[in-house]
């Protein structure tokens, strides 16, 4: 399980996350939604260890994540995809993959094992049976498509054996048939691996659509949580955020 | 492998390999010892150049001070030597004294990024520079230290001119050229060029970056003070310009010049660099001009060695095929092009 207990961060006199405490238990699939500057990026980095929380705990099946740098809180099990693919442009998707697998890089192990080692391209192909990658699984990743370049920046962070995967606006700058390939994608992973899955996500449609569960931030704060029936039907969201898009769905 | 690739031919390409272990052959053919003492330089600049590369071109870190080890094993090569100790015993004290100078030295300058780090380094290598030019009576001062290497021998062979040194620089070279070659083909290599392409990626994989870099450092460390130790056989002593920072700048632009991508793609860049200072001497006497409008011409127009040229041109050769049957064979994905039979070979580092 994945807990934030009254996690606060500010830079400067700009209170970004306000007093935010959440659970998420194992195995879960949830969304966190909100409108732009309502601190979701944040709250992602501040669980990488990209930031560290001036006050509160992060805890990862009881275990503190907060004040290790990314590396560390990577080695404990979290893994996360970015909003702009995070990729290594020399590598193509398969040695990508070898490559995030490996978990001894340096000392003896590291000098004496030749790369790709065979537990990486173990992982590596299943990764990209997993994800569907096997037509550009050796091309250059420069030369991706956006949509599999995306789906590379997912099957990188599988690779390094998560707990929990963070998904950071994962259909951001793509097409609609290419979004809800994502978004099948996605659900056919969280399904397979049985993941605690935290993704970020602006299309109400996806998010009602995958998610067992919503959160909702605004001005750093909680707005709302539960279900994504409840969520939409709180009239604090609707003010809030969804507007529009909740009388359109009713 | 692909269709226009003869199956034979191709197989040899591994073999490639070893080709240095050619140059221990080398004397059966000639042993003119102009034509020695030339590839004797270009084997010890290339090794130094190709130790820098390990930092420039698998890691991302260019440092201008990489000569202070260089210069820092050359001169405690020639203080071991003078002491009285063995060629081997010289060799391994002066190379384990640099390693460790690069332990110090890399555990401050790694810490820094981009354009502070080549600067830190620039500097170090200034400070060891500066210290060999005043602490004369140990370095020699600006005179260097001359006379010991006349008493390098080994099993009882003089090692400070003609075929034996030829032999020693040509074994060591390419010890240290497999031991290389192993190590950016290594999980650790893969590591390397990983920070090299994104750092902040890396670290969020659980790579300790610090760690990584350092282990770069010092290890390039260890090569250059390798070279180190032959360029004080190949010269016969230690001399502060060792240190300078041109001796730094001529290891970045022989890799400049050969590339940065594929292994031996400094050693290249040696070559013709050598080839370019001795065409240049003797036509035109003007060899910055020359050299100067190169570098100007390869940052601003090629942007890559022309090793890196030739391995992107085979690369693309290869992947030819494998386009047109993606494009024939109705392929899921147009991308999948470049698709090569055999992912193993493509990870390996040329």
């Amino acid at each position: 399980m994945l807990s934030l207990r009254h996690v606060s961060k500010s830079f400067g006199g700009n209170h970004v996350i306000q007093d935010v405490s959440l659970e998420f238990a194992t195995g879960s699939l949830s969304a966190v939604i909100g409108p732009n500057g309502a601190g979701k990026t944040t709250l992602f980095n501040l669980i990488c260890g990209t930031l560290h929380p001036d006050r509160g705990e992060i805890l990862l099946d009881g275990a503190p994540l907060h004040g290790l740098p990314p590396r560390q809180v990577a080695r404990r099990g979290l893994a996360r995809a970015f909003q702009v693919a995070s990729l290594f442009p020399s590598f193509t998707p398969w040695q990508s993959f070898c490559a995030a697998a490996v978990p001894e890089r340096l000392g003896v192990a590291g000098l004496l094992s030749g790369f790709p080692r065979q537990q990486g391209r173990q992982r590596a192909d299943e990764v990209i049976a997993l994800l569907g990658l096997d037509a550009v699984a050796h091309t250059p990743v420069e030369q991706l498509s956006h949509g599999d370049q995306k789906m590379v920046d997912i099957g990188i962070a599988l690779c390094a054996h998560p707990r929990v995967l963070l998904l950071d606006e994962p259909t951001a700058g793509m097409g609609p048939e290419e979004r809800w390939h994502m978004v099948e994608t996605v659900r056919r992973l969280w399904q397979a691996t049985g993941l605690t899955v935290l993704f970020i996500e602006h299309d109400m449609d996806i998010v009602f659509s995958v998610a067992e569960d919503v959160t909702v931030l605004s001005y750093g704060a909680i707005l709302a949580r539960g279900t994504p029936q409840a969520v939409r039907a709180d009239p604090g969201v609707i003010r809030a955020y969804l507007g529009s898009y909740a009388k359109e769905a009713a | 492998m692909n269709n226009d690739t003869p199956p034979g031919l191709a197989r040899l390409l591994p073999l490639l390999h070893f080709a240095p272990l050619l140059l221990l052959a080398l004397p059966w053919f000639t042993q003119a010892g102009g034509t020695l003492d030339r590839i004797s330089f270009v084997l010890v600049y290339g090794l130094f150049a190709m130790s820098l590369n390990l930092l420039v071109g698998y890691t991302g870190l260019v440092s201008f001070g990489h000569a202070m080890f260089f210069a820092f094993s050359a001169y405690g090569f020639c203080l071991l030597l003078g002491a009285g100790w063995g060629v081997v015993p010289a060799m391994l004290g002066a190379v384990g004294a640099s390693t460790l100078l690069a332990c110090v030295i890399g555990a401050v300058c790694v810490r820094l990024h981009e354009t502070y780090f080549s600067f830190i380094t620039l500097a170090m290598a200034m400070l060891l520079y500066n210290m060999i030019e005043i602490w004369a009576p140990v370095t020699g001062g600006d005179q260097g230290l001359t006379g010991m290497v006349r008493q390098a021998t080994l099993f009882g062979t003089n090692l400070s001119a003609g075929l034996p040194r030829y032999e020693f620089i040509a074994a060591v070279f390419c010890a240290s050229a497999f031991a290389m070659y192993a190590l950016v083909s290594s999980s650790f290599g893969a590591t390397l060029r990983m920070v090299r392409d994104n750092e902040p990626r890396s670290a969020y994989l659980g790579v300790n970056v610090y760690a990584t870099k350092l282990a770069a450092f010092i290890l390039a460390g260890l090569f250059a003070a390798v070279a180190g130790v032959l360029a004080t056989l190949l010269v016969s002593g230690a001399y502060p310009t060792m240190a300078f920072w041109s001796t730094s700048g001529d290891a970045i632009f022989a890799i400049l010049l050969g590339g940065s991508r594929v292994f031996y793609g400094p050693l290249a860049g040696a070559l013709l660099l050598r080839l370019l200072v001795d065409g240049t001497t003797r036509y035109t006497g003007n060899t910055s001009l020359v050299l100067g409008a190169l570098i100007l011409a390869i940052v601003l127009v090629v942007r890559k060695g022309p090793v890196d040229w030739l391995n992107e041109w085979w690369q693309a050769r290869k992947a030819r095929p494998a386009r047109r049957t993606a494009n024939t064979g109705n392929a899921v994905n147009t991308s999948a092009a470049a698709v090569t039979a055999d992912p193993a070979a493509e990870a390996r580092p040329c």
